[in-house]
């Protein structure tokens, strides 16, 4: 490498060295751990014994995990789909009409994201309870037909895990957004409205092109949350009723710590890491594709 | 230029979405404030401060508040110096193996917390360091060293390459280069890192949930996990609990909001 005299060079090794320690210590080793680990049945006292890919095999083939990652399926729905339909709308609102109160709207929106998961979930478990602040609102609405204990329901009770998710995506999914819409130049939206465009079309000829990063950013980090839901689950159902709400965060902790497959456990984790890094990865080649 | 009726369309779908958005907070807080469902009847109407006393006493916050104040404080000081450090390296230096080096780092960004989480359960057990404090605080040193990496590298190479070379013909070593010429105008850049670094760690659950048996380590949100699970008479002091837990961040988040917003929305942003 051809480099000026007196250039640092080899010294950045050593401002590298400390962060590098700590980095392969405690994140490069275990994730090489766990990749070992999951070629075993082991469950965690005694020794192990080598199965090879079979805990990999269990993924597709073991009803419950395969439910689990279906699951994960429809929290993405939830998490990311829906949040990213709001998320346009309301930026497209903001950005356009000089709403008073936008700095407060934006205040109140991203508040979910500072917030410790634990505090979310336990406020949503009051929301959905018996006799929780949803039912009292149905009641008052004259629905008491559809009262019921939402997270004690076989149906009802993943959807409702899924909602919590849109809360907190949708004001993220917004703000970024925003933050994408307000650098479209104005002239194009001039040029769009001179040609006659309404508000519908000059949305998707205008708008929606021109925050396709952002749309991208925003997928990416949302998929990403809902793959990753495990807080909110250990809180509010445990996984329940039945398996309703297992996902695949949940059960590598199930798995290692209640049921002692920690081999299993270990393939859930290094699979979800491996669907995490195609995910984002894919959602970004597709927007790259898209800009050139 | 916008209609009548637009604008009240407007208007109508942003409070909805504002009601939905502060639904489960106005829930939290209007029991939190409420008088105790679990105390004697007809107590007086207005804001029931004593829930939060009544809270700290029953759910031990003070001892959870302190050890997640200890574990904030630690991470959040070690990772940010160490990636001012790696960040220097990588933003400003030429070096064999920077591209691999810098890619190895961006794996622990996206890494799940729960893949490495279990493998280090047992590896800690083996060597006694379970539940301890090195065991819930140098984890989140090393996810949060990924992220902090990469954001003081992005800032040293947009905005340092200049100065640190002009430093350079100048005579200046690399270390006071860093200290005393870089990082004091990287103040923004570092103030943003701190309170991620800081929101992540004081939120974070699962490390602490795996790492911690004994009372004395146990963090705030994880304590409140288990104050929910023992406390099943009424909802008062969970809610109260609840924003004890909640108010160190939404506080920091109030002043510093650019701060969340910026790291949070541009730290995903790639280059």
């Amino acid at each position: 490498m051809g480099r000026p005299p007196g250039e640092p060079g080899r010294v950045a090794y050593l401002y590298l060295l400390p962060a590098f320690v700590v980095y392969a210590v405690f994140l490069l080793y275990p994730i090489g751990r766990a990749v070992q680990i999951s070629l075993y049945d082991w469950d965690g006292l005694t020794l192990g014994r080598w199965v090879g890919l079979d805990n990999y095999a269990a993924i597709l083939s073991d009803e419950r995990l395969r439910a689990g990652f279906g699951h994960a399926l429809v929290l993405i729905v939830f998490y990311a789909v829906i949040p990213l339909a709001i998320g346009l709308t309301l930026a497209a609102i903001l950005n356009h009409a000089q709403v008073r109160g936008l700095g407060f709207f934006r205040t109140v929106v991203f508040l979910p994201q500072v917030v410790a998961m634990v505090v979310v979930a336990v406020a949503w478990r009051r929301v959905y309870a018996p006799d929780g602040t949803l039912n009292a609102l149905l009641g008052a609405l004259g629905l008491d037909g559809l009262t019921r204990g939402w997270l004690g329901d076989h149906t009802f009770a993943l959807p409702a895990v899924g909602v919590v998710g849109t809360w907190f995506e949708s004001g993220l999914v917004t703000v970024l957004l925003l933050a994408g819409m307000s650098r479209v130049p104005a002239e194009l939206y001039e040029a769009a409205r001179l040609d006659g465009a309404g508000a519908v079309r000059e949305f998707f000829a205008v708008t929606l092109p021109s925050v396709r990063g952002e749309i991208a950013v925003a997928l990416t980090l949302t998929v990403i949350a809902a793959l990753r839901t495990f807080d909110l689950v250990y809180v509010t159902t445990r996984g329940g009723p039945g398996e309703s709400t297992s996902v695949p965060s949940f059960e590598v902790y199930h798995r290692a710590f209640g049921l002692g497959q920690v081999g299993s456990a270990a393939a859930i984790g290094v699979t979800l890491t491996v669907v995490i890094f195609a995910i984002s990865f894919a959602i970004n080649r597709l927007a790259d594709k898209g800009t050139t | 230029m916008i209609s009548r009726a637009e604008r009240v369309a407007n208007y109508v779908i942003l409070s909805a979405f504002a009601a939905f958005a502060l639904f489960p907070v106005v829930t939290i807080l209007g029991a939190a404030l409420g008088p105790d469902d679990a105390g004697p009847a007809g107590q007086a109407w207005g804001p029931h401060l004593g829930n939060f006393a009544a809270a700290w006493e029953a759910g031990h916050f003070g001892t959870y508040l302190r050890s997640s104040l200890a574990v904030s404080s630690f991470v959040v000081v070690v990772s940010v110096v160490l990636s001012i450090m790696s960040g220097y390296a990588f933003g400003t230096m030429r070096f064999r193996g920077h591209t691999v080096l810098f890619y190895l780092f961006m794996l622990g960004i996206m890494m799940p917390s729960e893949a490495i989480a279990v493998p280090l359960y047992f590896d800690l057990r083996t060597l006694g360091l379970i539940d301890t404090f090195w065991s819930v605080a140098l984890p989140q040193v090393a996810l949060s060293v990924a992220f902090g990496t990469f954001w003081m590298r992005a800032y040293f190479r947009a905005s340092s390459r200049a100065i640190a070379e002009a430093a350079r013909i100048d005579g200046a070593s690399t270390w006071r280069t860093l200290w005393q010429v870089l990082v004091p105008p990287a103040r923004p850049a570092i103030v943003t890192l701190t309170v991620l670094v800081f929101m992540w760690t004081w939120n974070e659950f699962l490390i602490p949930l795996i790492m911690v048996t004994s009372e004395s380590l146990r963090t705030a949100p994880l304590g409140l996990a288990f104050f929910q699970g023992q406390y099943t008479s009424g909802f008062t002091l969970l809610a109260a609990g609840s924003v004890i837990v909640a108010t160190p961040v939404v506080l920091f988040y109030l002043f510093l909001q650019r701060h969340f917003v910026r790291g949070l929305l541009q730290g995903s942003v790639r280059e």
